[in-house]
């Protein structure tokens, strides 16, 4: 149900109100004028909000009650993995000697936290059959980078400067190009054919000397597995190219089959989806790269070395394409990936996969009469269904999207890939049980109905939120980014 | 064996298969050729119980020296800082930290009227128009800063220019970014723990996109941002300036002196140090480039009854629509620890924020007396925030190792830096180390450095 706005924390902001109580410290009082000179000392304090602690509570209680997560319902957003983040994980990622760790401790000080990084290391590794990786990528996007980076060390230090191209198919996610264009390199598109694979012939005209390198996820982004890997990955390394893995889509896979036997020699992966580090609102991610035996020299650094039963960093890496983060990556989001392959074992893993699966095709089969369908066959961990049906009666997808909002779920990825109609990409994972996928498919189907039958409600939908439908023309055309003293007056009408 | 997080039963599994229309959940994955299907079972460690579990993750734990136990002076970009009770309180709501981008806005109104507030209070420290609403850390904020200064005029100026004062490692990201679109990297050297500026204005020239200096820098001393901006306007070209924000509380803010962009890590407000990440990048800058700005941004809105409202917007910047026309490719952010900072700034308030810039300014500045008058040698005599240079003419490590028995964890060996730092260690002091705890370091330095090693 609609509600009043939730006041801004600056509009109710009173002089004279803290919320803290800093430390005793008996610091002998000196002024300020004293140690610095007046030109630093600023002279307008910023306008930070003044409130009591339990004025605090309470705001930010009320914006979590406006705010939707896996804990509040089922999430099936494609791509994304919005699986159960067990609360295991929040505990041990708390544990003082792992969240009051300096990163600039001796290395002797800190060997519980390598000796985890370590294991995490050879855990990725093995379940991604790579021979190396690195845990300092902050986020997918941040591997993709990491991981182009690489192969163009790799090309550069043999010679083939001439390699400026990342072959990207039609259905990958935006961060493929953009991650390609700000490693140096110039994108080429590779069409999706009829079965919604990779189109073969048309992989064969784009491949060349030019390659660097072929980015692709397996299972695509329409869920689909590419069963011509083998051939796609022969096809680019008879080039010369390289073959990097996207591992957004990786809980499809795991104990099934591996990017380090499929060909790729690159993969990144998300922690934050398949290995329940939770996703924040938006982050913080992690990202790890692992990469097969010739391209570790090129490596981020440090990289991570055990001897001895003893743990430290290796600094000396002549051909690294040096730090692309400080420090040693999202260290915390790592522990909470490791809690969560502590917690499953190899068989649970597999388990997860195979369940997420199973989840998704019986969801499929259960909309597969009410949606078109635009891909028949068995999907793996997700798939796409378009709205083209329902657009013929004047509802779109976004409509749809948001009338799920009133049945109290979190709608699919909509609008993408961006190679089918009116997509809705719909990830269940293996957490959800199936009385939630019924109740959700239900939902879908009456949702259909209601766009035969009473399409003007549907367009209109949410009905139920606590605001309607956003304006987000007004909000690109005239952009409000910070609180002012005028914004605040037009939220008191 | 039974996994509490998969709730699949036997009956499930038969009847989902009968609607599929397949006999077992291996005929899904017929697609994989056979000469690509793993064999057998990963070779993972064993799957431990909740409690055992527990127990392994503590002996890892508390193989770690931690700050909790231990007396901290390293900093270096990373700051043990008071974190307000609220702050952990607020972030384990789980309707925040298990929801992912508000793509859906009716039901994220929650998460994006944090991040709005989050984007103002940053605005508000740094002095600048508009904020992001974050970005990975300090360091990649400060990179893709020089990304974007390097896209404006239409691309044609390649080169950044870099204080040498900057933190180390964040140099070493710019230069790893700086070699995708093949961007000059330019430094300025160090004199007496400052941006040598005549250095500066000679290096800077027309094809200088942006100059990139910190503030206070990781010597801890505070740069004249008034001479940077003026050699950068020589060229006209951009003032990025790298803040801790916590400084900010006190000191001038960079967009009084007129910096273009303002980059940063908002760790030291309420996030914890946890071995160096997650934690939280900003990023500010004027609303002359607020269509260049790298990741999201939240705007405020209306809905279809005049009520106000949060939207992700300006989403053409982004990599999911513009694909290798955009910027940058950043896509998922710190959203959670961009949170944490808001609570955090919250909790201080105006009055707290300054109080504890001020608290680390004045400890800062009361160690750094009492050392010197221990003999000690405090090596530049500039201005300091939280952090300061002190020359041990003795190795550091040896020295942080005989601390360490006294559960003294010593500053950062500068050493590591360069060659000619050798013997230097860089001291932090927060407001959360009391009178005593200095004197003690105090008395105990003043021991080690007149044995003999």
């Amino acid at each position: 149900m609609k509600q009043p706005n939730q006041p801004l924390i600056f509009e109710q902001s009173k002089s004279g109100r803290v919320a803290y109580s800093l430390p005793e410290t008996n610091i002998p009082e000196q002024s300020l004028s004293d140690i610095l000179p007046e030109a630093s000392i600023r002279n307008e304090e910023p306008a930070l909000p003044e409130v009591s602690e339990l004025q605090l509570v309470r705001h930010y209680t009320a914006l979590s009650n406006r705010n939707y997560g896996v804990d509040s319902g089922f999430y099936p957003l494609g791509s994304c993995t919005m699986k159960y983040n067990p609360k295991i994980n929040e505990e041990t990622a708390r544990m003082a000697g792992f969240a009051a760790t300096h990163p600039y401790q001796p290395e002797t000080q800190v060997q519980g936290n390598l000796e985890m990084m370590h294991d995490l290391q050879q855990a990725l590794a093995e379940i991604t059959g790579m021979d190396e990786v690195t845990l300092q990528p902050a986020a997918g996007a941040q591997g993709e980078w990491t991981g182009l980076m690489l192969i163009r060390a790799l090309h550069e230090a043999n010679g083939e400067t001439e390699r400026t191209e990342v072959i990207v198919p039609d259905s990958a996610h935006g961060t493929n190009p953009a991650s390609a264009t700000v490693a140096g390199f110039d994108h080429v598109t590779v069409r999706t054919d009829a079965r919604g694979l990779v189109d073969l012939e048309h992989l064969k005209e784009v491949t060349g000397e030019r390659t660097a390198a072929l980015m692709l996820t397996n299972p695509n982004t329409l869920g689909l597995f590419e069963e011509d890997i083998m051939e796609i990955a022969d096809t680019i390394h008879r080039a010369g190219g390289r073959l990097y893995y996207d591992g957004a889509n990786s809980n499809a896979i795991m104990g099934i089959t591996r990017p380090g036997d499929m060909g790729f020699d690159v993969v990144h992966l998300n922690l934050h989806k398949t290995f329940t580090g939770p996703h924040g609102g938006g982050g913080p991610g992690s990202g790890p790269v692992g990469v097969k035996k010739e391209l570790i020299p090129y490596l981020p650094g440090p990289v991570l070395t055990k001897e001895n039963d003893k743990y430290y960093w290796d600094k000396d890496r002549p051909h690294s394409i040096g730090r692309v983060k400080p420090y040693y990556g999202n260290f915390g989001i790592n522990v909470r990936a490791y809690t969560y392959i502590r917690t499953m074992g190899a068989e649970g893993l597999k388990k997860v996969s195979e369940y997420a699966v199973l989840n998704a095709n019986y969801l499929m089969r259960r909309l597969e009469p009410y949606f078109d369908l635009p891909y028949g066959r068995h999907c793996k961990h997700e798939f796409v269904i378009s709205g083209r049906r329902q657009k013929q009666l004047g509802v779109r997808t976004l409509d749809i999207a948001k009338r799920l909002l009133d049945y109290g779920y979190h709608p699919p990825t909509i609008y993408f890939p961006i190679n089918v109609e009116e997509c809705m990409m719909v990830e269940p994972t293996e957490t959800e049980a199936k009385e939630t996928l019924d109740a959700f498919a239900d939902a879908m189907i009456e949702i259909a109905r209601e766009a035969e039958e009473s399409s003007e409600m549907v367009q209109e939908a949410p009905h139920t939120t606590v605001v309607g439908r956003l304006d987000e023309t007004l909000a690109a055309r005239k952009p409000v980014l910070t609180y002012n003293t005028e914004t605040s007056l037009k939220s008191m009408k | 064996m039974d996994y509490r997080y998969l709730p699949v039963t036997g009956e499930d599994k038969e009847e989902m298969l009968k609607t599929i229309g397949v006999d077992a959940i291996d005929e899904l994955f017929e697609d994989v050729p056979e000469n690509i299907r793993f064999a057998g079972e990963m070779d993972l460690p064993k799957a431990l119980g909740e409690t055992d579990l527990l127990k392994e993750m503590k002996r890892l734990s508390d193989r770690n020296a931690n700050v909790q136990d231990c007396v901290s002076y390293l900093g270096a970009g990373v700051y043990e800082h008071y974190i307000p009770t609220v702050v952990d309180h607020v972030l384990r709501r789980s309707e925040f930290y298990t929801a992912y981008t508000p793509y859906q806005p009716e039901i994220s109104q929650g998460e994006l009227q944090a991040i709005f507030e989050f984007q103002t209070m940053i605005s508000e420290l740094t002095g600048m128009d508009i904020a992001n609403s974050s970005m990975y850390d300090g360091p990649t904020a400060l990179a893709e800063a020089a990304l974007m200064a390097a896209s404006e005029n239409r691309g044609k100026r390649r080169t950044i220019v870099v204080s040498e004062t900057i933190h180390p490692e964040a140099l070493d990201v710019l230069k790893t970014y700086a070699a995708g679109p093949g961007l000059t990297v330019k430094i300025v050297p160090e004199k007496d723990g400052r941006t040598d500026l005549d250095k500066l204005e000679k290096t800077i020239d027309a094809d200088t996109a942006g100059v990139i200096v910190q503030y206070p820098n990781f010597y801890g001393t505070i740069e004249d941002l008034a001479a940077v901006r003026q050699a950068a306007d020589k060229e006209n070209s951009l003032m990025i300036v790298s803040a801790n924000p916590l400084s900010l509380g006190i000191l001038t803010p960079p967009g009084h002196f007129g910096a273009d962009i303002v980059a940063g890590d908002a760790q030291p407000l309420g996030i914890p140090m946890q071995f160096g990440g997650p934690h939280c990048g900003f990023f500010a800058t004027t609303k002359k480039h607020i269509r260049k700005v790298p990741g999201r941004l939240v705007g405020q809105t209306e809905d279809e009854d005049g009520s106000r409202g949060y939207v992700l917007t300006l989403q053409a910047r982004e990599q999911h629509i513009r694909r290798d026309k955009a910027t940058s490719n950043i896509c998922s952010n710190q959203a959670l620890n961009a949170l944490a900072a808001s609570v955090a700034m919250t909790a201080l308030g105006k009055k707290g924020l300054r109080e504890t810039a001020e608290r680390n300014i004045k400890g800062t500045h009361f160690l750094k007396q009492l050392l010197k008058q221990k003999g000690i040698q405090v090596v530049h005599e500039s201005p300091s925030f939280n952090e300061f240079v002190i020359n041990l003419s003795r190795p550091v490590s040896e020295v942080n190792e005989q601390l360490f028995q006294h559960g003294i964890i010593g500053g950062y060996d500068l050493g590591k830096v360069s060659a000619d730092k050798k013997g230097q260690m860089l001291v932090c002091v927060t407001e959360l180390r009391t009178r005593e705890q200095l004197e003690t370091f105090a008395d105990q330095l003043e021991v080690l450095i007149h044995e003999t090693a």
